[in-house]
């Protein structure tokens, strides 16, 4: 789950590390009374989850509480590469004399979280380490040891931190890293860490991302995770609790595990179709899974056909078929379905189908002949 | 022969107790694999169809001599059955289970790398050694003995491509599901290896899916250390990135993590991979047939 700046930054609040005092609006109003009570120069920002705020216009500096108000007034609602600010953070503004970057990744590879520091901050970090690979110091920490204060020196030196940022630059490195572990966090990433005209150092924005498969432990960062898909089909699949995935082409397709709906994709691609989207009806797959996922499919206007792949494994093929039928008698779809069945029960499962469902059910015998198929009659109904 | 799971197993199932963990025990049973003993806390005395149950692992080890655990509990009490395991001293530790913690891994998997145990998955669906034993959720039925192993990070795909291997009348030896997630207890390496030293292993289909970079990393492990052949396939070319697909490790983060980077990585090694799945079948036909 990545969460907003905003969000981040209360966080980070709560963890004891500094940053600038702030407070979000969803309205010009809301921004202006914001900028009141902060007072002085303020810094209005977008809250999106995508890179480039700035250079899209969507951080300005507004001196007065009239200009926060209209400065708020032009970012929101504004299109960031796809995404829509709803909410804007109004920070006081900082004076900075020098940015650095600091991060801790889960290292997926190494399977140990890894720090970064940098005291070239405030830029594509990606851009740093490609052209300057000394300047970005990078440090494992061994998780059932934790990050010690010396392992922060030794980063502070490594990045070549200036002096006088050294004392605040590792009390943030030790405060982000507690954050990381009490947050159970996948990323926490500050770029820009500030070191301030009057030698603080402070956090100037904040990336984090939380483990969803941690949640369970941390009802209060659950209850932050709210929608940020605008697609109508990616919210009714989140609602219902089905593993969906948005594409953009006109096969719909679902199927039973994540390996095999993967791959039935990349089938239909090599078929020479476009598939719509990812669905993985899950390893179950009952009457009820199937009822819902066929309802996330149906409702995307731009699916021509669609290609049902599924392995029966503990999962009869027969009680997928009767789960089919159900969902098609209640869904009532006219459209091409293209399914296969194997593995468990599979015979029975085609026996059914071939008896008892509607004439837009068509049954193929194997993954590529479905794929195909269902890549045939899209083309044809469009 | 075959690696891992075999005819010396004696299994021992946290979780027994469970709807979904009593239902695959029995099954695991009914397929020949000797499961000695099932640990649910304060069942101790009872009894799953015949298997004893404990209150703990160390007490399951010690009455039985298991030597293999099979964990099938929920997520939230999936790391401490995993160091329970671990710390009776247990061989083979299979996770069964989806959704244990990043940070939670993280340290199990330090903990493991200091010590000689195995751990398999989580987020795996087991494994079986076709006519000896099999320990998960595997539907044996798919599976024929013979001498191909395979290796691999999604369930139904390994049914799928071992059913189309089986339909050419090819069988395994053993086969390995090493689970979804970022992080699992053995690698693509870790089982490479053990197929590499099985005497009865001819050919080793790897089926890998985007996310993370153990797919590259096997790629050089299998060309500077490798005589037996490999074949590849990697699910997730339409993956768009940043998102999620399905597994919680199956995500492309920037640009790493690509099914066409890992294909050419593979490639580049000289291992061979197919398009899909029947592809990779009459690959390994070419080979062995």
């Amino acid at each position: 789950m990545d969460l907003f700046e905003y969000q981040g930054k209360q966080l980070f609040a709560r963890h004891g590390l500094a940053v600038p005092s702030g407070e979000v609006a969803d309205t010009p109003e809301q921004a202006k009374a914001a900028a009141e009570a902060i007072g002085g120069t303020v810094v209005v920002k977008a809250q999106v989850q995508v890179g480039g705020r700035g250079k899209a216009g969507g951080i300005k500096l507004a001196k007065t509480p009239d200009e926060a108000y209209a400065e708020a007034e032009n970012i929101l609602g504004m299109d960031i590469k796809g995404h829509t600010v709803k909410r804007v953070w109004v920070e006081a503004a900082s004076d900075i004399k020098k940015e650095y970057y600091a991060s801790i990744t889960f290292d997926r590879s190494a399977k140990m979280p890894l720090v970064m520091l940098s005291a070239m901050g405030g830029m594509d970090i990606e851009g740093v380490a490609e052209e300057h690979p000394d300047a970005l110091a990078r440090l494992h920490v061994d998780p059932l040891i934790g990050f010690q204060q010396h392992d922060a020196r030794w980063l502070i030196y490594h990045a070549g931190i200036d002096v006088p940022a050294q004392k605040g630059v590792l009390d943030a490195l030790m405060k982000s890293y507690e954050a990381f572990i009490a947050l159970e966090a996948t990323l926490i990433e500050i770029n820009p860490l500030i070191w301030t005209e009057d030698d603080r150092v402070v956090a100037l924005d904040a990336k984090v991302s939380i483990d969803n498969n941690a949640l369970f432990r941390h009802p209060d960062l659950a209850e932050l995770q709210e929608s940020v898909t605008d697609d109508p089909q990616e919210r009714m699949a989140q609602e219902r609790g089905v593993t969906y995935v948005k594409l953009d082409g006109d096969v719909g397709i679902m199927g039973n595990g994540a390996g095999i709906v993967m791959s039935s994709l990349d089938v239909v691609a090599l078929a020479g179709g476009k598939p719509a989207n990812f669905l993985d009806a899950g390893g179950g797959s009952n009457a009820e899974a199937v009822a819902t996922a066929l309802e996330v499919l149906l409702s995307d206007p731009k699916v021509k056909s669609l290609m049902i792949n599924i392995f029966g494994g503990i999962t009869r093929c027969d009680q997928v078929a009767e789960g089919l039928l159900a969902a098609l008698d209640t869904l009532g779809a006219t459209l091409p379905i293209v399914v296969r069945l194997d593995g468990t029960a599979a015979p029975e499962g085609r026996a059914i189908l071939a008896e008892r469902a509607p004439d837009n059910v068509v049954i193929e015998p194997t993954m590529l002949a479905a794929a195909t198929r269902a890549v045939e009659l899209a083309k044809e109904a469009s | 022969m075959s690696i891992l799971v075999n005819k010396d197993t004696k299994l021992v199932v946290q979780g027994i107790t469970g709807r979904e963990g009593q239902f695959h025990t029995l099954r695991n049973k009914a397929y020949g694999t000797n499961v000695v003993a099932g640990v649910t806390p304060g069942k101790a005395g009872q009894d799953v169809e015949g298997i004893p149950v404990f209150n703990t692992v160390r007490d399951a080890v010690e009455a039985t001599g298991a030597n293999t655990s099979m964990i099938f509990v929920p997520p939230r009490f999936a790391t401490d059955a995993i160091f329970e395991s671990l710390g009776a001293g247990i061989d083979l530790t299979i996770a069964i289970t989806e959704g244990i913690p990043a940070h939670d891994m993280m340290r199990i998997y330090t903990h493991l790398k200091r010590g000689n145990q195995t751990l398999i998955g989580p987020n795996c669906p087991g494994i079986i050694s076709p006519g000896e034993a099999t320990v998960g959720i595997m539907p044996t039925d798919v599976f024929t003995p013979g001498r191909v192993g395979i290796i691999s990070r999604s369930g139904t795909l390994t049914y799928q491509i071992s059913k189309e291997i089986g339909d050419l009348g090819i069988g395994q030896s053993s086969v390995v599901g090493i689970g979804g997630d970022p992080i699992v207890g053995s690698s693509f390496i870790d089982i490479l290896q053990r197929f590499e030293d099985d005497q009865d292993t001819d050919l080793v289909v790897m089926v890998g899916e985007i996310g993370g970079d153990d797919e590259e990393r096997a790629g050089v492990f299998i060309s500077e250390n490798m005589k037996t052949p490999v074949v590849g396939y990697i699910a997730g070319f339409q993956a768009p990135p940043g998102k999620q697909m399905g597994h919680a490790g199956a995500i492309i983060t920037g640009s790493s993590g690509t099914a066409q980077g890992k294909k050419d990585a593979l490639e580049a090694m000289g291992v061979e991979v197919g398009t899909n799945p029947t592809e990779v079948a009459e690959m390994v036909k070419k080979r062995i047939g």
